[in-house]
């Protein structure tokens, strides 16, 4: 059977456009390097109709970071907030597997170019490797003035996330930053924990100000992981599985 | 590969169009659109005379998931659970995007409410007991439906019984809950984890009977377990049709039964002691006839479906 690895992401949660520090998409991009996977969900206002031209960021960010974005009302929040994160889960896990195909084929086919029959088969190794491997999600949470109204809604999803990967078979750590911090970029609001029922208790005091300095935020989050990849953590896996073959 | 999840699922699909599969090559003739959902579009289509179901989507992952959920079912005994699936290909369109598609059986039915509305309220007895047949089935087989809610649910003709579509939630035994619909999802109420057990269908499926007497639903004020499981059980205790069956109804919504037989065998016992106390009072009260009647009709009609 396939071992587990520990899948890495920043869960990024904003309404609006960065305004200080570097770009948001080359910290994504640096984060996406060390294996680290940045999704972003950006909340529309209920009278926002179209997709606002400054919530482009979104989408570019999820891009450079390997991850998957969402604009969304405060209606459907928790829905999208595990589908975005269940979705970016699968998506990494099939460019691994996809890069293994390049290896083992010797050519540029990825998943997608195989026969249905083929696809199959690999599909149910990704799926194992999703319920079974490691998760450790970053969430970073834009705090400026105009989220005033919708936290209480992201506080109801991410305690709902934690309830879905809960119930995969694979362990989770959870931890919660807010944007911008006090002194610092970003500010812990809940420390690595397997679970985030007792978010209720601390959940983060709005700063007012307009400053949304969200490239410093992503990089600073960046930190906050263990030092192992997740490349490398998953290869070391492979070589465990030869050794005990 | 995406990144992000796209909302378009028409790629100019239109009736009269043929679609032909990149490794297969058979050719299939749109009819018209049946619906579309979060992953994909459904389309009615013929194929060598008869009519077929082609799901399209341009999510492949999703879609290889659903058609190895269909194989897995396929291959459980004298199967109805589920359409049984003909064919998997990927279809490019003319402008050279690729897209997955998979037939299968066409199910031709009609919704569960406007049945109901139109035959009586005696067949809700016949479709619990059928459901609650076809999820044992499943549970025993390994899986668990997911995301049971109404509008999977189609009511087929000559025999009448009940059936699902859309198993892209069906999920593996002891692992996290595919896809789900907030109102049916124990989860949403505070009363459960998303683990694939069956108590988890057993939820939904209380909620997918409440669906029929609320169109519109109804929401959790608070998501702590007491307030939830009385607000369920207030919703339960105001429909007359639900009375006689509301104990297993609720035990069901606090997860109670451990597997579908349980309950299923507690409904037949409702529905036989409505047919022994229908013998007894024949005579005496006519007027609690009306109730007990349509017990005594609906455990009638289960039976005769069994037969056929
Ligand atoms: N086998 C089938 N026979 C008849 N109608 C179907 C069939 N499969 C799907 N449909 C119709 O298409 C609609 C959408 O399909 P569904 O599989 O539910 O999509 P999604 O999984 O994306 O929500 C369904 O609500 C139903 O009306």
């Amino acid at each position: 059977m396939v071992k587990k690895g520990t899948l890495k992401q920043i869960l990024l949660i904003t309404d609006g456009c960065s305004n200080k520090g570097e770009d948001p998409a080359a910290t994504a991009a640096l984060a996406y390097e060390q294996g680290i996977v940045v999704n972003v969900i950006g909340i529309l206002d209920d009278d926002q109709t179209e997709q606002p031209e400054g919530l482009q960021e979104v989408e570019d960010i999820a891009l450079s970071g390997g991850g998957v974005s969402q604009l969304v009302y405060k209606a459907t929040l928790s829905q999208t907030v595990q589908t975005v994160t269940k979705q970016a889960m699968t998506q990494t896990l099939q460019g691994f597997v996809n890069l293994e195909l390049k290896q083992i084929l010797g050519s540029n086919e990825t998943m997608d170019d195989l026969a249905p029959e083929k696809r199959g088969e690999i599909m149910e190794v990704v799926e194992d490797l999703g319920e079974t491997c490691d998760l450790e999600v970053l969430v970073l949470i834009d705090t400026s003035a105009s989220m005033n109204d919708k936290l209480p809604t992201v506080k109801e999803a991410l305690i709902d996330l934690s309830i879905s990967l809960n119930s995969r078979i694979g362990r989770n750590r959870f931890c919660i930053y807010s944007f911008p911090g006090k002194r610092k970029d970003i500010e812990k609001v809940y420390d690595w924990s397997p679970k985030l029922d007792s978010v209720s208790t601390v959940f983060p005091k709005l700063s007012s100000g307009g400053i949304t300095p969200t490239g410093p935020a992503i990089r600073e989050a960046m930190y906050q992981f263990s030092k192992k990849s997740l490349r490398r953590s998953l290869r070391k896996n492979d070589e465990q599985d030869i050794e005990e073959a | 590969m995406m990144n992000k999840i796209s909302r378009k699922h028409d790629f100019l699909i239109k009736p009269g169009m043929k679609i032909t599969g990149k490794w297969h090559n058979h050719t299939y003739v749109i009819k018209k659109k049946l619906g579309s959902g979060a992953i994909g579009t459904v389309y009615l289509c013929e194929t060598k005379g008869s009519y077929a179901a082609l799901k399209i989507s341009d999510k492949s992952a999703s879609m290889t998931t659903e058609v190895n959920v269909l194989k897995s079912l396929g291959k459980v005994q004298g199967n109805r659970l589920g359409p049984s699936l003909l064919d998997v290909d990927d279809w490019i369109n003319p402008i050279g995007q690729k897209y997955t598609f998979y037939v299968m059986e066409y199910i031709k039915g009609e919704a569960v409410r406007p049945f109901i509305q139109q035959n009586g309220n005696e067949w809700i007895g016949v479709f619990m007991l059928q459901l609650l047949d076809d999820l044992e089935k499943l549970h025993k087989s390994g899986w668990v439906f997911g995301d049971l809610k109404l509008e999977n649910l189609l009511i087929t003709a000559s025999p009448t019984r009940i059936r699902w579509i859309d198993v892209g939630g069906t999920t593996l035994i002891g692992r996290a809950i595919k896809e789900y619909t907030e109102f049916y999802d124990r989860g949403y109420w505070g009363l459960g984890s998303r683990r694939a057990e069956p108590s988890y269908d057993l939820f939904a499926f209380v909620m997918v009977i409440l669906s029929i007497y609320y169109p519109h639903k109804f929401h959790r004020e608070n998501p702590s377990q007491t307030t939830t499981t009385t607000t369920i059980f207030k919703k339960i205790d105001a429909i007359k049709t639900l009375t006689p069956y509301s104990i297993c109804l609720k035990k069901a919504i606090t997860g109670k039964y451990e597997t579908s037989a349980q309950m299923k065998q507690a409904i037949q016992t409702v529905l036989y002691q409505a047919e022994k106390n229908h013998q007894e009072i024949t005579n005496q009260k006519p007027f609690l006839m009306e109730s007990v009647g349509i017990l005594f009709v609906a455990g009638g009609y289960y039976f005769i479906s069994l037969l056929l």
